[in-house]
């Protein structure tokens, strides 16, 4: 027999809500606070000149240091196809590729991208000319509202080249193996882009299209 | 989100000096997590120094036959790395384990180790918590407070956050070391055994490293074989944070390593608990999480631990 885990249910003793408000308050300033959340100014200018290299067109733009790549690509581009769900990294709707790699924009600055090239769903396709992509969503009713729908068709293509590079995910099997094109990876791979309406099944179906259409 | 001056470097004992000489500097890489905490304010920086034109994201041998992972190595590229893949699978398993695509693509070797807990109080600036605010209270241990995600061992009266990486975890089993260069020019070693601090009275500190102080890269041991496994459980299949996470090493003569996530304020592994494979999860489940203090919430988190590891035991 294996010995039992011994352990012991921590009590709820500590002070809680206003009461421990009214506690610091009383304490008073700590230094260790400003180690956690640094005070300081500023030293040096707040807004930096960029230069994007947006769907192969060269955009110069000023922006204050805060501004996100959405909202650089957004509200001063005028690019609104990129969307804005959680601003946070939790729902994949402002995915756009930088140098040809899918990342959250919510989740970078303008800043950091300076000289880079960022592509959006206004450089994949139009409605004239659509990616294969595009009218595979078209075809398969891959979104009802279309909100996650840029984000969606964005990481769908980033994908189908992240299986063909070898990168791993969570469900890949063998490491050291070619891999697979499945429903499993193509799920586990569009896991960060969440879609409201819940059209999953019909996203899945729109990339299998174009991954098999790719190997014919 | 506060102004903030910005800054790009191209040296790292210039970035590190740069950092300990502003007040309110810090170092953005991958920004996935600080700029996250940014938009919310918990991080307040005035001014920030990017990081990731310091030429540290390569992946390189060491003499002593292991690998040398530069900071800015992106944790797409380190999972993918076919030498990582091969020789280290349980790091490969433990980063493809976290987060997403999109997020793995930006999140860096030093960011990842330096994310914040994703304590829900933590996050809340409406509620006391310790780790914020130092001395304000822990809103994670009052009446009716949420503590399922919340860690059951390491823990203190005043944190009982966890370490939220997965990589971590998966570094933790091959006796990973973090190595940095400090303001004023100097390299420091520091095994990822050491490099997390546990909460004590001070859960606003959490690392070894000092102001200013700039990690540059982790380096892994050679090889060390055998079969490596990552089992995370979490409350949905994908993109969601560790209840519970095993990381194991199998050897065929039966030795073993195993590194707990989801439980403790740092990846949590004991030798005492390596010792005990022969004799099954529940005893080495005894040594590594004997004494432990859960909350009535999280308690099921003892009994996961030991089932995961149980199964990861019974598989072929
Ligand atoms: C929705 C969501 C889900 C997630 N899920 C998971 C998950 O399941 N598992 C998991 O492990 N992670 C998860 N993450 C966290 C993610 O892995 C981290 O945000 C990421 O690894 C941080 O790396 P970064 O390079 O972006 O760091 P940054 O945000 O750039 O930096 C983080 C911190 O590290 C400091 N820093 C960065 N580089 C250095 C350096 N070289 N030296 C010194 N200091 C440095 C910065 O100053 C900052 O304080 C998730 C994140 C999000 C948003
Ligand atoms: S557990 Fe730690 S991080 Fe969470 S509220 Fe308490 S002090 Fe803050
Ligand atoms: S808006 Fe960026 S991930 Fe949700
Ligand atoms: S189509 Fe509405 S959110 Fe996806």
């Amino acid at each position: 027999m294996s010995p039992p885990i011994e352990f012991e249910l921590r009590r709820r003793t500590l002070l809680a809500g206003s009461a421990a408000i009214a506690m610091s308050a009383a304490s008073g300033q700590r230094s260790a606070a400003q180690t956690v959340t640094p005070t300081g100014t500023p030293v040096g200018p707040e807004s930096t000149a960029v230069t994007l290299t947006v769907n192969g067109e060269e955009r110069e733009l000023t922006v204050d240091n805060r501004t996100t790549l959405l909202d650089a690509l957004r509200e001063q581009l005028k690019l609104t196809g990129t969307k804005k769900g959680c601003d946070h990294g939790q729902c994949g709707a402002c995915t756009c590729t930088v140098n040809g790699q899918r990342i959250n924009s919510c989740l970078s600055l303008a800043v950091m991208h300076d000289g880079d090239e960022v592509k959006t769903i206004e450089g994949i396709g139009t409605p004239e000319q659509m990616d294969p992509m595009q009218a595979a969503f078209v075809e398969n009713d891959g979104f009802q509202c279309g909100y996650c729908t840029p984000g969606q068709i964005t990481s769908a293509k980033s994908v189908i080249e992240e299986i063909r590079a070898g990168i791993p995910s969570h469900v890949t099997g063998n490491l050291t193996a070619e891999i697979a094109l499945t429903d499993a990876e193509i799920r586990e791979r569009m896991s960060g882009n969440i879609c409201r309406c819940g059209a999953y099944a019909n996203i899945l179906a729109a990339i299998t299209q174009v991954a098999e259409g790719d190997e014919a | 989100m506060r102004a903030f001056s910005y800054e790009k470097v191209t040296d790292p004992a210039q970035a590190a000096a740069r950092a300990a000489e502003v007040e309110g500097a810090k170092f953005l890489a991958g920004g996935t997590n600080l700029l996250d905490l940014m938009k919310l304010e918990i991080e307040r920086p005035a001014h920030v120094i990017d990081v990731n034109g310091l030429g540290l994201d390569e992946i390189t041998e060491t003499e002593e036959g292991g690998l040398r992972i530069g900071a800015l190595v992106t944790n797409t590229a380190l999972s993918a790395d076919a030498r990582i893949r091969r020789n280290y699978a349980v790091l490969t398993r433990a980063i493809a384990a976290g987060a997403s695509g999109q997020l793995r693509n930006k999140a860096t070797t030093g960011g990842n180790l330096l994310q914040r807990t994703r304590c829900p109080y933590f996050y809340d600036t409406a509620q006391p918590c310790n780790k914020r605010a130092p001395g304000s209270g822990c809103a994670a241990l009052s009446e009716g407070a949420f503590s399922r995600q919340l860690g059951v061992i390491g823990t203190s009266d005043a944190c009982i956050a966890t370490h939220p990486s997965d990589m971590a975890v998966g570094m933790r089993v091959l006796d990973a070391v973090v190595e940095t260069v400090t303001p004023e020019g100097m390299t420091r070693s520091i095994p990822l055994e050491e490099f997390h601090l546990l909460p004590g009275d001070t859960p606003e500190r959490e690392n070894a490293l000092m102001p200013g102080e700039l990690i540059t890269a982790v380096t892994l041991p050679a090889p060390v074989g055998g079969e490596q496994k990552y089992h995370k459980v979490r409350d949905r299949a994908s993109y969601a944070f560790a209840l519970v996470s095993v990381a194991l090493i199998r050897q065929p003569d039966g030795t073993e390593r195993v590194a707990l996530g989801g439980v403790a304020p740092k990846p949590w592994r004991s030798a005492a608990a390596d010792a005990e494979l022969s004799n099954g999860a529940a005893a080495v489940m005894a040594e590594l999480l004997g004494g432990a203090r859960p909350t009535e919430e999280n308690a099921f988190k003892i009994t996961l631990a030991e089932r995961t590891l149980a199964a990861m035991l019974a598989e072929e």
